[in-house]
């Protein structure tokens, strides 16, 4: 398998063959998934720590019941029940997860870069489950293994990415990743929430991204429609009026949907508000795969344990 | 008690000197400059191969006392700017208390006496503990020693109180020096706004923060017809702006950071928060303009905004880490390196800014080598090479951006007032 990092921060760091080489491996774990007894022995003896600095209730779990099904032992500290307060340095914190031992650790904190300050402290695998606004490599994995599945191929597909651009790691990894496997990207949503030269984050790649200026525009003719969670909070910060004119404005509804491709798939990464960034008829329509997104999940992260955590030997067993 | 310091290269750009000569030092001023100078009885320095400056002047510095001595105290922070070839300091006023009354401008000013090493220069606030509300006794602090005001971190927003500390440090003859930040525009920001803001997902400061607060002061400076000094510019509509400024007339000077000059907001790729500083490293466009700008003359000094922090306050999350790195102990290796070296930039620019720019834009009686003048000294190798290694800094802390960088250009002697205060191992 082509895969020789110690951690897991990004995507952007990835080449596509270790973005495929973690994709195929998913695949061989979706079949332990689908058998009764789900659970191999392959991470038997091993410690995965979930580190979380945000309520994500999806996204630990997800990690949770991978780590299980590989026979790891999987244990769960959040900000509120860890000693990390206001003040603690990330030394400490890094010396405080080190004596524990763990093989791998999972890191979901609301700050850029901190899995990567982290992954520099401590000999553990790191995992970012998601930093900031910044990535989110798990869930564009996933993302790009359900297009996959669905689709047979990621290259050369159209793909809109809706919404809230700004504060999504899943948009940036998302970016990365289908622009890197030569999807071409159609990036829509209100201005305010669209970053500076989003259009020259990429590399040079076999894929395009564009930043259109509405949303039909980014929509038509898409194969793939991934609609982003809208939060609450941003209205007091003067990003859109209200959340009526928002989904007015940009959510994704029947009508609007019929502007992509005819076998068009729609994905968000949950958890979904329904009516406002995408309409309850659309979520459950056949073209959304905001469930197999879920099931995908465990396998991707199943993957990414495996190869961060497994392949080692035992240091020093005298 | 004299000093002859022999066969350097004399650069003197207030007289346009710059030849190979011998100064001569006689009870603190500069007695005599000129070749083969001999004299009995008097201490030899050989400055052959090297050059000779007038000491250098820092208008921006945060030396932390009082109050947060484990960061940096004016005699720590003196011994850092005189082994990084500054004689003269200048001493912002976000300490803890706020120098914002005389009693705080003597207190810094007794403890750089106690110190006997660089001059220090306080800045007092503009208002009071840097509220942005009423103004700060500035005419007593000006009595007990200030030789300037500003608020800077905390951007005078409001405008009619900028406008008022204008006309009332006109009547003192006194220089405001404003941090130019549009605080609503530039909110919760860590970085420069652009694509490697974007990239990381950190939150940005656009340039606009700056530019906006720029424009503003030039025109108060126009209707109040304050002398108005522009902190560490960073973006290069910021350096338009002054530049027209300059060219109506107006009291506008500024001055810009080795940070700014060497760095871009590329480096903060890796979450190091010693890249992490108020105003931010802008793009690699801004920093050219920056660098003609020096070449040019629109900028008047290069000042480092040395602002010291302990280690465990910035190893912490990107956002949550404090802004500012430090700067006096590798300002010239930056520079030369930069500027000359890499730029082409003339030594006699390059020292100008280092010493009579700084002291003409706060009106300080220092930064020449003429006959007759305040002794302050600094001789430096504009072409030994040397690894920055923030462990051997004499400043208390460690938040430099440069460790590990191989410069070229070090400082080898500093004098003040005569008086030897730092000569290289
Ligand atoms: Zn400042
Ligand atoms: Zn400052």
């Amino acid at each position: 398998m082509a895969f020789n990092h110690k951690d897991l921060l990004g995507i952007r760091e990835l080449s596509v063959e270790e973005i495929n080489s973690i994709l195929d491996t998913a695949e061989s774990f979706k079949e332990v998934s689908r058998r009764s007894i789900k659970k191999v022995p392959t991470l038997r003896g091993k410690t995965i720590i979930n580190f979380f600095f945000e309520a994500s209730t999806r996204t630990r779990t997800s990690f949770e019941i991978a780590a299980k099904r590989l026979s790891a032992d999987a244990i769960n500290i959040s900000a509120s029940t860890s000693s990390v307060t206001k003040g603690e340095t990330l030394i400490d914190t890094a010396r405080n997860l080190e004596a524990m031992a763990p093989d791998a650790i999972v890191i979901r904190h609301p700050t850029p870069g901190v899995p990567h300050q982290l992954a520099r402290l401590i000999d553990a695998a790191i995992i970012n489950g998601g930093d900031g606004a910044h990535e989110h490599p798990t869930q564009a994995l996933l993302d790009a293994f359900t297009i996959r599945e669905r689709k047979g191929r990621i290259h050369g597909l159209q793909v809109a990415i809706i919404g809230d651009i700004m504060h999504s790691r899943v948009a940036r990894s998302n970016t990365h990743l289908l622009t890197k496997m030569g999807a071409h990207l159609r990036i829509a949503g209100p201005r305010t929430l669209i970053p500076t030269q989003y259009e020259k984050i990429v590399e040079d790649s076999e894929g395009s991204l564009t930043v259109c200026d509405r949303i039909e525009d980014a929509i038509s003719g898409s194969d793939v429609v991934m609609m982003l969670r809208i939060q609450r909070e941003r209205m007091s910060d003067a990003f859109f009026p209200s959340l009526k004119e928002y989904s007015i404005q940009y959510g994704l509804t029947a009508k609007r949907l019929e502007l992509a491709a005819s076998d068009a798939i729609v994905m968000h990464p949950g958890p979904v508000n329904r009516g406002v960034e995408i309409s309850s008829e659309v979520v459950d329509s056949a073209h959304s795969l905001v469930l197999d997104q879920v099931t995908n999940g465990v396998a991707i992260r199943m993957a990414v344990l495996f190869l961060l955590a497994g392949g080692k030997t035992e240091a020093h067993s005298d | 008690m004299k000093l002859l310091i022999k066969g350097g290269r004399i650069i003197d750009p207030e007289s346009g000197f710059d030849r190979v000569a011998d100064l001569l030092i006689e009870d603190g001023r500069v007695a005599q400059v000129g070749s083969s100078l001999s004299e009995s009885g008097v201490e030899i320095f050989d400055a052959a191969g090297l050059i000779v400056a007038p000491g250098f002047i820092d208008l921006h510095v945060h030396l932390r006392e009082p109050g947060e001595e484990y960061k940096e105290t004016v005699a720590s922070g003196a011994e850092a700017a005189v082994a990084g070839g500054f004689t003269s300091i200048c001493a912002m006023p976000n300490t803890k208390p706020v120098n914002d009354n005389a009693s705080v401008t003597r207190y810094i000013i007794d403890k750089a006496r106690e110190a006997r090493l660089a001059n220090v220069y306080p800045v007092g606030a503009i208002t009071r503990g840097s509220m942005g509300e009423e103004l700060a006794e500035i005419a007593e602090m000006k009595e007990a020693g200030a030789i300037a005001i500003s608020d800077d971190g905390r951007p005078v927003m409001n405008s009619q109180v900028m406008r008022h500390a204008m006309e009332y440090a006109r009547d003192h003859n006194l220089v405001v020096v404003d941090h130019c930040q549009d605080t609503c525009l530039s909110a919760g920001g860590v970085m420069n706004e652009g694509r490697y803001s974007t990239l990381l997902g950190l939150k940005g400061m656009s340039v606009a923060a700056e530019d906006n607060h720029v424009s503003r002061d030039v025109i108060l400076s126009e209707v109040t017809g304050a002398r108005v000094h522009i902190a560490h510019i960073s973006t290069g509509g910021a350096v338009e702006m002054v530049r027209r400024a300059k060219g109506r007339g107006l009291s506008v000077t500024c001055e810009v950071t080795p940070h700014h000059l060497a760095l871009t907001d590329e480096s903060v790729l890796g979450f190091d928060t010693n890249t992490k500083m108020n105003p931010p490293l802008r793009s690699e466009a801004d920093r050219l303009v920056l660098i003609e700008a020096v070449r040019d003359g629109a900028i008047d000094a290069i000042a480092t905004d040395h602002a010291p922090h302990h280690a465990d306050e910035k190893m912490l999350e990107y956002d949550r880490a404090p802004f500012g790195v430090i700067g006096l102990e590798t300002a010239l290796g930056v520079v030369l390196t930069v500027l000359h070296h890499q730029s082409g930039i003339a030594l006699t620019r390059i020292v100008e800014m280092l010493t009579i720019g700084p002291a003409r834009a706060f009106g300080l009686p220092r930064g020449t080598l003429a006959a007759g003048a305040i002794a302050d000294v600094t001789i430096f190798d504009a072409d030994r090479e040397w690894t920055v290694d923030a462990r051997r800094f004499k400043s208390k802390s460690r938040n430099t951006p440069f460790g590990g960088w191989k410069l070229r250009g070090r400082v080898a002697a500093t004098f003040v007032e005569g008086r030897e205060v730092f000569r290289a191992e």
